[in-house]
């Protein structure tokens, strides 16, 4: 017998399901969006939500994760609006153009959008989405978080950069969630980087602690040959916070990007990173770090695809996890058949703070070209007493000093963030986090 | 007068392993004290067991540090008090600079025994002083804490935190070893400008050579867990040539 066993639906899934139904024709879009929603959906319902047997999710089961769907967040009204003007104070005073997103929805009104840079434009992608334009706004991405955002998506930035515009101030993506009545929010963005162009995108994803909303985000990027992106992604959702985001991302050839990730906040964060180093000589460095405590869950998934010739990579990941919380690291470095001279190494490095605490590792590597160099490894463990001993010996009391030694651990991903600006302000969110546990 | 420190009958076990037997121990402000012994005799637990480092338990017998009970404090409040240890084998702490280390443990001992805490350029001012006498190169002091240092540097580095805490009891374990001739002149003199009226030293050390240049009042000779002898400074040059042999010995 080979019967394919299909479990029963969940909660969720169901909820899901009927949310398509009752949605799908009144989301943003045409006819030619509403058949990619509607094939989207249904690879969605092909696997279900994902599970510890679907090798990619094994640590992240959604299926136990997710309990039940939650109805669209409606466009926020003019309450809502203020009350995000107000929450979020991230990065604020560094002069970044900030772009808000409230509960799902981008709100030009309150947004930067003054003294545009010659080459650059920003729009809605709801507008993209009405004009009926599928390509370069919904496509890409065959994982089911992605396909889940593909049916609902219902707005985000659209950005693009032409070839040789070099954009000195940051572009500021803060998605706030307001929602009292715990909603849903799918949002898709793209950034599209020209050859020789470069740019500096940040994203903070916030919102209040006591309200189970759930996001589900998407972006997707090109960086053209030659050009540079520096994408910093800070996840400080909510205490009881559902978060998903994919990061796709085609990186051409002798170009530079440069990712760092932190994650504090939310109760499930799964954060997938797809990286394709599509031409010759192209440069992608990771960093990741992950404070977590309480009973959080955060899964760091990531695959670097290494196409052409003489690319390099380098991804370290590390993580703090205290109390009961749980932290996965999944990396993935696959060099292909004509990918000669790649040069690709990954780390995975788990500070344990307490007896109960997880951190699953799993890195891996395929390679199909024979004149590489690629490496990975992964260490887990806790405080070293002797180092403690020896700053309280100096008069550090226990806590401070374990605070030093935590910074010291984050600090190597920490500090691979070039702006000194933006360096200094996420250092100041570890310190945040340490001074939360005293 | 209250003795600086004052050590009675204590005895300490290390994972079932009775180390300290019973040891007694008088040293008063302006005094240096040497402590010899033989390999295993208990010369690194006691400094150790004066710090409060883990893992060690006391199983009798009581130790007051300028009357208080030392051992019913965490290490770091032992610290803020006055003692110091000179660790034998300094640790490398990848990612604190050194200099964010010194200025973050003087202003926490400053702050424990409410005194103002100085800010950055006065600790810097402090520290480049002390560097120079001690022969340091002030780009040390940007790296991370005796991460890649030699082992005099290291030393050189313990002796530089001794000065910039001023503690009242300083406690050198092992402090000549490793070293080359140069670098002990160079640790001894830091030492030495440390020699003050109101303060006391507990110099412990297996070979006399580092007793040419930190000249004691007393010496000890700690062999299983106890001090079996005590005399002069004559005592150690009397050790160097004669041996540990005949204490061994005696206490078994």
């Amino acid at each position: 017998m080979n019967a394919e066993i299909r479990p029963v639906k969940t909660a969720a899934e169901i909820g899901l399901a009927d949310l398509f139904a009752a949605s799908c024709a009144s989301l943003p879009g045409g006819r030619n969006i509403e058949t990619v929603r509607r094939g989207a959906f249904e690879r969605f319902v092909a696997q279900g939500l994902p599970h510890s047997r679907v090798e990619a999710w094994r640590y992240t089961d959604l299926r136990r994760l997710v309990r039940d769907a939650k109805p669209l967040a409606s466009r926020p009204d003019a309450t809502a609006k203020e009350a995000a003007g107000i929450a979020t104070a991230a990065f604020a005073n560094l002069g970044f153009r900030r772009l808000l997103i409230v509960n799902g929805a981008f709100v030009p009104e309150l947004s930067d959008l003054a003294d545009l840079e010659p080459g650059v434009s920003i729009r809605a992608t709801v507008n993209g989405l009405d004009a009926d334009d599928a390509d370069g706004v919904l496509d890409g991405g065959d994982d089911v978080a992605t396909a889940l955002n593909t049916a609902f998506a219902a707005d985000g930035v659209i950005i693009a950069i032409d070839p040789g515009v070099v954009v000195t101030r940051p572009i500021h993506l803060a998605f706030v969630t307001t929602a009292a009545t715990p909603a849903a929010m799918f949002t898709r963005s793209s950034l599209k980087i020209g050859a020789g162009a470069g740019v500096t995108l940040i994203e903070t994803h916030e919102g209040p602690d006591r309200s189970d909303y759930q996001v589900n985000t998407a972006l997707r990027t090109i960086v053209g040959d030659g050009a540079r992106l520096d994408h910093v992604k800070v996840t400080s959702e909510g205490g009881a916070a559902l978060h998903i985001a994919t990061l796709q991302a085609e990186i051409g050839a002798e170009a530079v990007y440069s990712e760092f990730g932190l994650v504090t906040g939310g109760a499930v964060v799964r954060n997938q990173l797809f990286l394709k180093l599509a031409g010759e000589g192209t440069i992608a460095n990771v960093h990741q770090a992950s404070l977590l405590a309480g009973r959080q869950h955060a899964d760091i998934t990531l695959t670097v695809d290494h196409v052409a010739a003489g690319s390099q990579s380098r991804e370290v990941f590390k993580a703090v996890v205290d109390d009961e919380a749980r932290a996965v690291f999944q990396g993935k470095i696959t060099v292909r058949q004509g990918a000669q001279q790649t040069d690709a190494r990954m780390m995975a490095r788990a500070l344990l703070l307490s007896d109960e605490a997880v951190a699953n590792c799993k890195p891996e590597l395929e390679i199909f070209a024979d004149d590489v160099q690629c490496g990975h490894g992964t260490t887990t463990g806790a405080l070293d007493d002797q180092l403690k001993f020896y700053l309280m010996a100096r008069g550090i009391p226990e806590k401070e000093a374990e605070a030093l030694l935590i910074q010291a651990f984050v600090g190597e991903v920490i500090d691979a963030i070039a702006r000194d600006d933006l360096r200094e302000a996420l250092s100041g969110r570890m310190l945040d986090w340490l001074k939360g546990r005293e | 007068m209250t003795a600086l420190l004052e050590i009675r009958g204590l005895k300490a076990e290390i994972d079932g392993r009775q180390i300290l037997n019973g040891l007694d121990l008088i040293v008063n402000k302006g005094e240096i004290h040497a402590i010899m012994g033989p390999n295993g005799a208990g010369k690194s637990t006691l400094s150790y067991v004066l710090s409060g480092k883990p893992g060690y338990e006391i199983t009798g017998g009581e130790v007051s540090f300028n009357g208080e009970d030392l051992l019913a404090m965490d290490p770091d409040e032992r610290a803020a008090k006055g003692l110091f240890l000179a660790f034998q084998y300094p640790l490398e702490i990848p990612g604190v600079a050194t200099l964010t280390f010194l200025r973050t443990a003087l202003n926490a001992q400053r702050k424990k025994r409410g005194e103002e805490e100085l800010s950055s350029p006065d600790v810097l001012k402090r520290v480049r002083e002390l560097a120079k006498q001690l022969s340091i190169d002030p780009e040390m002091l940007k790296r991370p804490l005796n991460v890649g240092f030699s082992g005099g540097e290291k030393k050189r580095n313990e002796t530089l935190q001794m000065a910039l805490l001023e503690p009242k009891l300083c406690v050198l374990d092992e402090t000549d070893s490793g070293l080359d001739i140069d670098a002990l002149r160079i640790v001894a003199d830091g030492v030495n400008r440390l020699r003050a009226a109101d303060r006391g030293m507990i110099v412990i050390t297996h070979y006399q050579r580092l007793l040419d240049y930190i000249v004691p009042d007393v010496v000890h000779v700690l062999s299983a867990g106890r001090i079996v002898k005590t005399g002069g400074k004559e005592l150690a040059l009397e050790l160097e040539a004669t041996g540990y042999a005949q204490y061994q010995s005696e206490a078994a």
